[in-house]
Formats: C-alpha cells, structure tokens, sequence
C-alpha cells in the first residue's frame, strides 16, 4: 500500500490533544508521521494530499446507522450507505441489527462484514440483543463479539421486560459488550405517529408521550445501578442511550453518570434541529422515532451538546425507498436518512451559530463514539492508529441537495439546507473513499 | 449551567417552516386543506359567493362550471359531506365522479398518490377528499398539484363543515353580515361538547370561530378531552362541568362519540349521558336562547335527545341546508382560484 502525505493541513485530533498545522503520513493503512509542516520524511514516490486552509481530522464515526442489508437492499446496501458515509466524511459506521432476517448470528455479522459487500468505511455491526428483536431470548453475545459486535441492541424496538434487559445487561457486561437501549415505552406509543403534546392534538395525531422515552431510561438506569452490585470483578456494566430526544432522559443520563454510572448518550442531529412543528404539513421526512420533540426539549439537546453531558453525535441514517414515504403520514416509516448532512449541520449550528469549539464538535463526532464502543484506533489521528483521516474545508458553505446524495434513499428533510465545512477527501485506512469533484463547486 | 450560546426558544432555521397559522396552500391557492389555509378576506368571498350562488337562477348557475370535472374521493362512509358536495358541484355544472374505498382500486391496494395521479389523468380538476388518515389531503394535494378541498381527514378537520357552522350562526346572530372580521362574534361564545378529541369538526370550529372574536368553550371527560386541547390555538377553554358551560353559550355544538376511534377506550355510556347528554330540561334551564347545532351523524338519545334534535332550538337540518351553499362557493373557487375570477 502507498504511502500518503498529508500536508500543510489544520490537524485538529481532540483525542491526541493536537490542535495545529502539521503533517501526517499514512501509510500501510496507518498513521506513521506527525509532523511539523514539511518535516515529514516520506517516500518520494508518497502521494501527496495539499490541505493547505483545510482542516485536517480523524474520520468521523457514526455509531447509529441502518444500512439495511441483508434484506432491504431496496432502501440502502452496504456499498451505497458507506459510499454516503464516505462523502459525510464518515470512516468508521456501526451497523443496526434490525435488517431482514435480523443479525443475531455470527454468519450476518461476518456477512455483512465481508469484502463482496463493497464497504467504502469500515463496518462495525451491532448485534440483535435478543432473538428476532422481540426482546425475550438472549442472543449468543459470545459468539457474536468473536464474530465482530460492537455492542448489542434491539434497536427499532426496546427491550420492554425488566427481567429480559437485565439479564441482557449481564450478559453483554459479562462478555465486554455495550447495551444499546431503544429507550421507547411500547406500551404507550401504539398507534402514535408524533411526539404527544398541542401539536399533535391540533394537527389529529396521536402523539407519544415523554414518559415512553425517559421512563425506560430511568427504569435501565436503576438495573444498571443493581446489577453493578452482582457484575463482580472489573468489568463495568455499560449502559448507552440512543438517539436521546427528552429533556429528562438527558437530565437522567446525567444524574446517572453523577452517581457513578456508566451510562452514555447520543443525539441526532434532527433532535438538536427541529421541532415537532416540522410535522405540520405532514411531510414524513419530519417523522422518525423517537419523534421531533417539544422546543424545550430540542433546547435541551443543545444544552446536554454544549455542557458534555451527551457523548456523540449519531445520525440513526434510516434509508427509505421514496414509495414508502409517500404515504400518509400515519402510514409512513420512521426515520430520515443523516450520513452526509451530519457534519454539515454540526459545524454550522454547533460551531459557527452556537460557538462550541471546532475540536469538540469533531471529538462528539469521532473520539468520543469511538471511545465509547471501544473501537481501539479510530477517531484520533495519533501515531499508529488506523489511516482514517477527513479533510475539509471549514469555511465552505454549501447546500444539501437530496437528489446528489449518494444514499439509495433520498430521505432527508434537510434537502435545500445550507451546510458548514465541505469535506474534500476521506480516507479511510490509508485509501481515499471519496473525494470532492471541486469542478461542481 | 444556563445556556448560554444556543439560542432558547427560537433557531431561525432554513428553510423555516411557516409559523404563521393561516396560510395558503403552496400548491394550489384553490385547495381547502385546513382553515389555516383561509384568511378572514377568504372566508368573507365564500360566504359572499355562497350567497350569491344561492340566490342564482339555477340555469345560470349551471353555466359556471359547465362540463368541467370534480372527481369526489371517498375513503369513509358520508351522508351530508358526499351528497352535499356532490349537489354543490353539479349545481354548477359540473360533471363528478365518484371513488369510494369499496368499489375501486383501492381495495387492490393502490396508493393514495396513484389514486390521484389517475384521478388527474382522467381529467379532474380538483380532487374532493374524505379519508381516515389524518393529513391526507396534503400527501394528495403535493403529489397531484390540483387543488384539493378537504371533505374530513381522520382525526385532523373538516373545514367545509366549520364554515357552513359559521354560515348557520351569522344567519342567526348577526343576519346580513357576510363579511367577517376579527370582532364579528365578540361576545358570542360557543360550547362545544363531547367527543373532541376525536372530532375533525371540533378542530376546525375551534381554530375558525376565536379568529373571529368568538370564545370557544369545549366540553367533555378527559377521555375524550385532553386538558392540551385548550392550548391547540388563542380563546380555546376547556370546562368539565356541562351546565356550566352551557349557561355561559350562545350556541351549543354537540357531537357524536366517534366509536370508530375510540381504539380500545373504555367509556361508561350511562355515565356520559348523565354528564353530557343535552336535554330539554338542561337547555330550558340553562340555555333556552342557545342554538343548538350538530354536524351529523346525530345518534339520538346519546349526546342528545331526540326531542333536542326536532326541538326549536335544534339548527341540525339547517346546517345540512347551508352545506350546499357553502360547497358551492368552495369548489367554484377551487376550480378559479388560479384564474382569479370569480364575478357575480
């Protein structure tokens, strides 16, 4: 494998505590140089990358998509979901399990793992927490963390028995694994198609209340808090909150790590956004679950962003085909495809509107997911980890059109949005996966 | 630790979406999808026009719409709504057609977009809808780009039936005036009782009448009353207790309890009754000058008595009557809305 210099950039690695212009050479699919610019020493045949005015940074790390194989390949593959990681400046996915059938096997975790499935970045899969998804027969977490499971979930539905989730806690505890929770009450939720409230009151939708959220994160918290007690030795119980969308589930999340906790959190970047006045024309790219909450809660996803409490920005990339939203609103699938608006809109409302530091918003976007699924080498840039590199321009505004996504699926609501920072080249261990056609722009 | 650098309350986010509460349809300046589509000017020219149609001679009438194409699109069972629009729109020579959920491709499956698509390819002008899905007008309305007027959407409004309401109360409380302002019902309040949560026509009553200065009074148990409803829009109030409500109202709306809807809700029905079924009685005592209105389908001794529905202060079948009317005005600006002429 070549050798590539990177020169001239903006590193900015929250992780390695670097934050200045230097040179990085990759090579063998890992970092080898860090230098001061034009100290390198590289070969003289090395590629050479000018990233003179760009900021250079470690890949991004998305630890919530659906990239829907095996089964769906109608909304999304393998191939196009990362190729639209890839141009989002992503390196690294974590892969849902609730595909057709789900991934509760070793088989479909290394299938989906495999080199005939075209991966632009690289593929961490999630494992089903308990078979089919249906939140009553644990899974063989063994067997799926030697296959390559990151971390097990039923996303797409919780895990609703008391009894179940913490036999799932143990479990997954006793063999390394983070517990991913779909915090959603479905006993409060039947037939709902919005967050509950005047909104959907006015707009004749029944709505999901709060409590469905943050009742079943305070009710994993306390199983957490318990079965820290009987998990002996050193292995911690990790408790992780996806797509966090009510104030109290992050005022819990909060309250949990005060009291000791290993307990994280994410956000997607439609719950830092938008409100559920988005709903009001019914457009269905304003509908996914966890829903688009009250204003109050949307500002406390900014706080929870801004003050440290949420770990990572994750988009819950969910592709659907445009005949499936085109559909009554009550009718129509959750979610919204995010894998290449996401840092887009991170920098322009979290950096440039909202003043958070350009590291921190890069470290919510990689060093910390990273981290937290333990995903060694990725999201720093430091010597000798993987080659994953995303260099943009930070001062670029442009626009998000859907129809140049290189999704399968065109569902965002963030179509005609204007974005900060166009990434110009990802690498993802030491080969570029994408690179932007500066001729369109 | 406050918030400092993120705004509360507001991201002017792009592109915003519209908060104003009355707009225009994007699509099609003909389409009715929600009383928030009509200005108070808008309201005035179809009461005007509803008038004027009305007094029309019906050869001349006839003559409006001649030939042109109304497709009337039916996903529920109706009575008043099918057949008044249906009389409006012929009534202006129109020629319609009919698609209910039984008879059609529907039932094989189709869409709601192809359904329209073929609708439009047919050659209809403006689509009629009735559907069980709240928002469904608007799915049709984007993917058709015809104007669409909104027969009933789920749970969600009917605003043709809220303005044939306000045409039956002006004819009553203030005779001759059709042209409404924000003041025209100041003073007037208006109960509307029973099962709201479920009721497109409640919605659209109470997001119409405060518009015009009227106070909307709604009545009912939780069940079917959620204590949000009174934040849906400005001069909504919710009040548990009926004779209460009803001594303070000039109009009393009463409605059916929606048992198509109710999806597992456990409701006593002799408890209802006793809390909030109109009666002769409680109207003598506490109402005897309220109008009292329903928009049908009435289930007589349930929200009211039957002798409430033939009674004198009963307007039920006038309502019926100022449907035509008002359906009349609707579609004839749906079908010239764009062109901008509609003259006497």
């Amino acid at each position: 494998m070549s050798t590539i210099l990177v020169r001239g950039g903006h590193l900015i690695d929250p992780a390695a505590g670097v934050d200045a212009l230097k040179d990085v050479v990759l090579k063998d699919g890992r970092v080898v140089d860090i230098a001061a610019p034009g100290r390198a020493k590289v070969d003289p045949d090395a590629e050479i990358i000018d990233a003179k005015g760009l900021t250079v940074a470690p890949g991004l790390v998305d630890i919530h998509v659906h990239l829907r194989e095996p089964g769906q390949g109608h909304k999304e593959t393998i191939a196009t979901g990362t190729a639209a990681a890839a141009a989002g400046g992503f390196t690294s996915v974590a892969a849902m399990p609730n595909t057709v059938p789900t991934n509760d096997s070793p088989e479909i975790t290394r299938w989906m793992q495999a080199p005939e499935r075209g991966a632009s970045v690289r593929v961490f899969p999630i494992g089903a927490a308990t078979r089919a998804l249906k939140g009553e027969v644990l899974n063989d977490y063994a067997a799926l963390k030697a296959a390559g499971v990151v971390a097990v979930t039923d996303d797409g539905n919780p895990i609703l028995k008391d009894s179940i989730m913490r036999e799932v806690l143990i479990n997954a505890t006793r063999n390394g694994l983070s517990v991913i929770q779909h915090a959603e009450d479905t006993r409060m939720t039947g037939g709902c198609s919005m967050n509950a409230g005047p909104t959907a009151f006015r707009l004749g939708l029944r709505g999901m209340p709060p409590e469905a959220e943050y009742g079943l994160v305070e009710r994993d918290i306390r199983l957490v808090a318990e079965i820290s007690r009987e998990v002996s030795g050193h292995k911690v119980a990790h408790l992780h909150v996806a797509h966090t969308s009510t104030a109290q589930a992050v005022a819990a999340v909060r309250q949990a790590r005060r009291n000791g906790l290993r307990v994280t959190c994410e956000v997607a970047p439609h719950h830092f956004l938008l409100t559920e006045e988005h709903v009001r024309d019914y457009n269905t790219h304003a509908k996914m679950n966890p829903p688009l909450r009250s204003v109050a809660d949307r500002d406390a996803m900014i706080q929870g962003i801004l003050d440290g409490v949420v770990d990572a920005i994750a988009t819950d990339h969910a592709p659907h085909a445009s005949h499936e939203k085109e559909v009554e609103f009550e009718r129509a699938p959750n979610g919204i495809t995010g894998l290449e608006s996401a840092l887009g809109l991170s920098l322009r409302w979290l950096h440039h509107e909202w003043k958070m530091p350009l590291g921190r918003v890069l470290s919510l976007l990689s060093a910390q997911p990273a981290a937290l699924l333990g995903l060694k080498g990725r999201g720093t840039l430091a010597v000798g980890s993987f080659a994953d590199v995303v260099i943009f321009d930070p001062k670029a505004e442009w626009v998000f059109q859907a129809k140049d996504s290189r999704s399968k699926s065109k569902n965002t609501p963030f179509d005609g949005w204007t974005m900060q920072g166009k990434v110009r080249w990802t690498i993802r261990e030491g080969r570029v996966v994408y690179k932007a056609n500066m001729a369109q722009s | 630790m406050p918030l400092k650098n993120a705004p509360s309350r507001v991201v002017p986010l792009d592109p915003a979406p519209a908060t104003a509460l009355e707009r225009p349809s994007p699509y099609s300046a003909g389409s009715v999808l929600s009383v928030g589509n009509l200005t108070l000017e808008a309201v005035s020219e179809i009461l005007a026009l509803a008038s004027l149609l009305e007094r029309e001679d019906p050869l001349e009438r006839a003559k409006r719409l001649a030939k042109r194409r109304v497709a009337l699109l039916f996903y529920e069972s109706s009575t008043r709504t099918r057949t008044s629009f249906e009389l409006a729109a012929k009534g202006l020579g129109a020629d319609t057609t009919l698609v209910s959920s039984l008879s059609s491709s529907i039932e094989k499956g189709e869409t709601l977009k192809d359904t329209g698509l073929t609708l439009r390819a047919l050659g209809a002008e403006a689509i009629i809808l009735r559907h069980p899905s709240s928002g469904a007008p608007w799915l049709l309305e984007r993917e058709t780009l015809l104007p669409v007027l909104n027969a009933g959407d789920g749970m969600h409004e009917h605003p043709s039936q809220a303005l044939l309401d306000l045409r039956t109360m002006l004819a009553h409380l203030r005779p001759g005036i059709e042209t409404v302002t924000a003041k025209t019902l100041e003073g007037i309040t208006i109960a509307i009782t029973g099962d709201i949560l479920h009721s497109r026509v409640a919605r659209s009553n109470m997001l119409l009448l405060p518009r015009l200065g009227a106070r909307v009074i709604l009545c009912g148990p939780p069940q079917l009353l959620p204590e949000i409803a009174a934040q849906a829009g400005p001069g909504i109030e919710v009040e548990r207790d009926f004779v209460r409500a009803l001594a303070q109202s000039q109009v009393v709306m009463m409605l059916r309890i929606q048992a198509e809807r109710l999806a597992g809700l456990q409701l006593d029905l002799e408890e209802y009754k006793a809390g909030y079924q109109l009666t002769e009685a409680l109207l003598a005592a506490h109402a005897p000058k309220a109008l009292a209105m329903h928009p049908g389908p009435i289930v007589r001794g349930l929200e009211l008595t039957g002798e409430v529905a033939d009674g004198p202060q009963s307007l039920i079948l006038e309502q019926v009557h100022h449907g035509v009317a008002i359906r009349m005005a609707l579609v004839l600006r749906a079908l010239t809305a764009s062109a901008d002429e509609v003259s006497a």
